[in-house]
């Protein structure tokens, strides 16, 4: 006989299909706290050691981001260490948006074709060669530019070829495939009846096309731009390999430079831990992290006001 | 000008925009396969890379690339599945999990090259694992995870609601639907998915130079035990991979022939780009037929 003590204790007991319930749900929640610390951490850490530079260095923040010498190991006549970094940030927005504004009204024309004019060919040719060449290592068109680019901005510009020109036609071939296909996502989310309705008034395909699908898909449009531009200013060894590396104020186009991501690339190696050079190398890596959450936080005003309308 | 000479004009430039795009693109793959392809043979694939002389090859970085990107799978593949299983089937739509929506995507768009100097201060220096292909592999990893979970996301969600209302019906538990059900039905374009972000990580370079290293020390394919150095598979030993090759070639390479093993090199991972997706596809659509016998 059991008595009813036990009986009670038998009936509120997890069944095994219950317990395997709580025991999968907190497996699966714990992965999910896992990737969130893994955010949190990178961003952690990278501010933490990106911050020393102006806490244990004592670099003035304004001077660090409005001054146009980096020598970080040499100091100048007043006794400060040469940090400014002004260079790298001018030439990582140059090559940015000089390639996003060359790759935009490809990638858009490119993208209408595909979707407005010939969703045949689109389909057949355009879709498979976009998706394969997202998929190309950046190291592969860093490779490419060093030798096309380079040699041909050499030839008809004259100097050494490296310099943001040839930065900016690398990483205008390179976002290419991204905001296409991105862009052919925001053309496709537009309803067959905006294009219909237009038509059935009378407009040509091209009014149809520029008064009333371009303008429907604008938020996306200007997502996969913003998308592009976040991906050009983040990218480092294809620029690293073909923009000169010298982290001076460009004077032209065709004179080499610097971006944030090739100083980092080519210096945190031959820099030793904790001294200032390595520290202001970590500064901008931590500029670098905080223009890649701007990038975010557009991607998402647009999203929002995408979304409203 | 009338709107129909308008709309010729206009449809004609677009007409030549994607044809000069298509050219374009045509012509980078291309150059990548003419230049590469006659460098191909059984000796470069296989042979270890020589730093002064020329003739060497890539045996030592081509094995490394896939020992890491096995790596890197086995450890991003169940950590990501876990988080989608969550945020698709348990998550609620609230507060929390919009936070933890936009930690993903955060993760998603850091720059590689950030992900790489993470990786090298935190597994290299604080945890003491070295130039390795360990940390290598936790770098790779975080760069994966986010793009994975998405995917693994949208596979689930492809799964019709009248599946899950089946398994419950039928008495099981949410977690025994997702498992017995839901997995199952979702295999292949999960399958797609991760197939799809390996070819992703086996080109990866800006993560890698900081946590695999720069390195490739010979490796002695007859010693299996893991515990050895010059065992190819010793994951403490620092692994160039074959993308970080091409970019240290290039960069300080002084190897008389740096130009077409960087060829060679490219047209490699462009093919087994290639291959990736070609099996990503196959695959994807061989395995829904066989489990759906649709």
């Amino acid at each position: 006989m059991k008595t009813t003590q036990q009986l009670e204790k038998q009936l509120k007991r997890h069944s095994k299909a219950a317990k395997l319930e709580i025991w999968g749900k907190v497996v699966s929640f714990s992965a999910l706290l896992l990737i969130v610390a893994v955010v949190v951490g990178i961003i952690g850490f990278v501010a933490s050691k990106g911050i020393a530079t102006f806490t244990s260095n004592h670099v003035n923040l304004w001077d660090f981001l409005t001054e146009k010498k980096w020598n970080p190991g040499i100091t100048d006549a007043n006794g400060k260490p040469e940090v400014g970094a002004l260079p790298m940030i001018v030439g990582s927005f140059l090559i940015t948006i000089l390639s996003a504004i060359v790759a935009t009204p490809f990638a858009i024309g490119t993208a209408v074709f595909m979707n407005e004019i010939s969703p045949n060919k689109g389909a057949k040719i355009l879709q498979p060669v976009t998706e394969l060449l997202v998929g190309i290592p950046s190291v592969v068109y860093g490779f490419i530019g060093l030798s096309v680019v380079v040699p041909a901005t050499r030839a008809i510009f004259g100097g050494s070829g490296f310099g943001v020109l040839s930065g900016t036609c690398v990483l205008f071939v390179m976002i290419l495939p991204t905001v296409t296909s991105m862009s052919v996502d925001a053309l496709r989310s537009v309803p067959r009846y905006y294009r219909e309705a237009s038509l059935a008034l009378g407009a040509t395909q091209w009014q149809t096309i520029y008064k009333v699908v371009l303008r429907a898909a604008t938020p996306g449009l200007m997502t996969a731009v913003v998308f592009g531009m976040a991906r050009a200013f983040g990218e480092a060894l294809a620029v690293q390999m073909v923009i000169g590396n010298a982290a001076l104020m460009p004077g032209s186009l065709v004179d080499p430079a610097a971006t944030l991501t090739s100083v980092l690339t080519t210096g945190i190696g031959n820099t030793v831990m904790g001294s200032l050079q390595n520290n202001a190398l970590w500064s901008l890596a931590l500029v670098l992290l905080l223009m890649s959450l701007v990038f975010n936080l557009i991607i998402r005003l647009i999203g929002r006001k995408g979304r409203l309308q | 000008m009338n709107s129909k000479t308008q709309n010729k004009i206009a449809i004609g430039t677009l007409y030549g925009v994607a044809g000069l795009v298509v050219l374009i693109l045509l012509a980078l793959l291309g150059y990548i396969l003419v230049s590469g392809l006659p460098q191909l043979s059984w000796h470069f694939l296989t042979a270890p890379a020589k730093a002064f002389l020329k003739g060497g090859g890539v045996g030592v970085q081509l094995y490394n690339s896939f020992y890491l990107l096995i790596l890197a799978m086995l450890i991003s593949f169940p950590i990501a599945l876990g988080a989608a299983i969550y945020l698709y089937e348990y998550a609620r739509d609230n507060w929390v999990t919009t936070t933890i929506r936009t930690a993903i995507e955060i993760l998603s768009s850091l720059p590689s090259v950030v992900v790489g100097l993470f990786g090298f201060l935190f597994f290299v220096v604080k945890l003491r694992l070295g130039f390795s292909i360990l940390s290598g592999a936790f770098a790779l990893t975080f760069f994966n995870l986010p793009l994975l979970t998405r995917s693994i996301e949208d596979s689930l969600r492809t799964i019709d609601l009248s599946q899950r209302e089946g398994g419950l019906a039928l008495g099981l538990s949410r977690w025994e639907t997702i498992t017995r059900v839901i997995l199952p039905a979702a295999v292949p374009s999960i399958l797609t998915g991760v197939i799809l972000s390996a070819g992703r990580v086996f080109g990866e370079a800006a993560a890698l130079i900081y946590t695999a290293g720069q390195s490739a020390p010979a490796l002695d394919f007859t010693d299996w035990n893991p515990f050895n150095i010059s065992s190819p598979l010793n994951p403490m030993r620092p692994a160039e991979t074959l993308a970080v090759h091409i970019w240290k070639i290039n960069s300080e390479g002084i190897m008389p022939d740096a130009k077409a093993i960087s060829s060679g090199s490219s047209a490699v991972l462009v093919l087994a780009i290639l291959i990736f997706n070609f099996a990503a596809r196959y695959l994807g659509k061989r395995l829904y037929k066989r489990l759906t016998s649709a």
